[in-house]
């Protein structure tokens, strides 16, 4: 068992090594440390349509094959979409890294155990939907690494991170428009108003 | 020169989506879009995703609206009921233009109850968060719908969903 890590950190972390890989974060505490670790044109983050993280970073990749995509999710919003794990497994994207932030709880709710406290592991249930390059992070060390070498393989892989319950540490501003139209702009597939 | 009346309903969807650049199709599989899903399968134009669920299609089309591909989502009527906070979070509360393509059970000689009622919650949910809805019933107007819905859909930002009728398709039959 890997030892209980901060998500601030590894968000941190994370950002830190990045330079145009678009990143999906999901709705919550995900998205919110995504954005305080340091926001970037090329992250977006979700307010609602829970669980679907991954599925939003597939079709960013199918769309931009030579984009790195990254999607965040945590255990609850996982649990309630694993079926996309089977379709990423399935669709075999080259360019696609998804990563699980778990603290074995629904943190925003007030705390609820998720079945991942009872011990439903996200790597083996990837692993299992043929994403076979699947592991758990030990420290924040082995997650970087982990994250340096998932955006350097060919194919869809997987890194599990055992988190704890800490609060974000900020939050995006609420305005999906805008959080869409800059995203866009990062990707590319939209001009800045008036420049044509 | 076939005329319109001479094409099957399913090829004029297929040339209406390519003829509107929209080269993803995500479908849950459904048994009256077998010529579509077989269509988009087997043409290299189309990259074709099939979904465990409606929602987790419809954040794939989202996506892939994002990073610059056009996509249409292909579900059953029943299906619809799976995606209402998905279309209303993710497609209406960030402008995101997917199309949904939705084979409609429930009406017309429908021999499940369950798919009945199921059915029906298509046209309040779409009415409710102010996305345009069409039945398509005549093969003469499936190009026209389809491609005014397209256009609109990308020009406004706007999700639309088109519900193909058993009149145009023929349905399901009970075979008993």
């Amino acid at each position: 068992m890997s030892e209980r890590m901060r998500r601030i950190d590894l968000m941190r972390r994370l950002t830190g090594m990045l330079h145009d890989e678009a990143v999906v974060g999901g709705i919550g505490n995900t998205n919110f440390d995504l954005f305080a670790a340091g926001h970037r044109p090329q992250n977006f983050y979700m307010l609602g349509s829970m669980g679907l993280a991954f599925p939003i970073a597939l079709g960013v990749a199918l769309a931009q094959p030579e984009r790195r995509v990254i999607g965040i999710e945590g255990d609850g919003s996982l649990l309630m979409n694993l079926g996309c794990l089977a379709t990423i497994g399935t669709v075999a994207p080259a360019n696609l890294t998804l990563i699980v932030m778990d603290n074995a709880s629904y943190q925003i709710t007030g705390g609820q155990p998720s079945a991942s406290a009872a011990g439903a592991d996200f790597v083996a249930i990837a692993r299992g939907a043929g994403i076979a390059r699947s592991e758990w992070s030990r420290d924040p060390d082995d997650f970087a690494r982990l994250v340096e070498g998932a955006l350097q393989s060919i194919g869809p892989s997987l890194i599990g991170a055992r988190i704890d319950e800490a609060p974000a540490a900020g939050q995006p501003a609420r305005d999906p428009a805008q959080i869409r139209d800059r995203f866009m702009q990062a990707m590319g597939t939209r001009k800045e108003f008036g420049t044509g | 020169m076939l005329s319109a009346s001479d094409k099957a309903w399913s090829d004029v969807v297929l040339e209406t989506l390519k003829a509107n650049d929209v080269r993803l199709a995500v479908y849950v599989p459904d048994k009256i879009l077998i010529p579509l899903i077989d269509g988009v399968v087997a043409d290299p134009f189309f990259k074709a995703v099939c979904a465990t669920r409606e929602e987790e299609a419809l954040g794939i089309c989202a996506g892939a609206w994002m990073g610059g591909m056009r996509s249409i989502l292909m579900m059953q009527t029943s299906g619809f009921g799976n995606i209402p906070n998905a279309l209303a979070s993710l497609a209406v509360a960030y402008q995101i233009p997917v199309i949904l393509l939705i084979s409609e059970r429930g009406a017309l000689g429908e021999f499940n109850a369950g798919q009945v009622w199921s059915s029906r919650v298509v046209a309040p949910v779409c009415t409710a968060l102010g996305i345009p809805h069409y039945a398509i019933e005549r093969l003469d107007d499936v190009e026209f719908i389809l491609d005014r819905s397209i256009k609109q859909a990308v020009a406004t930002q706007s999700p639309a969903a088109l519900v193909l009728s058993p009149l145009l398709t023929g349905g399901k039959v009970f075979a008993a």
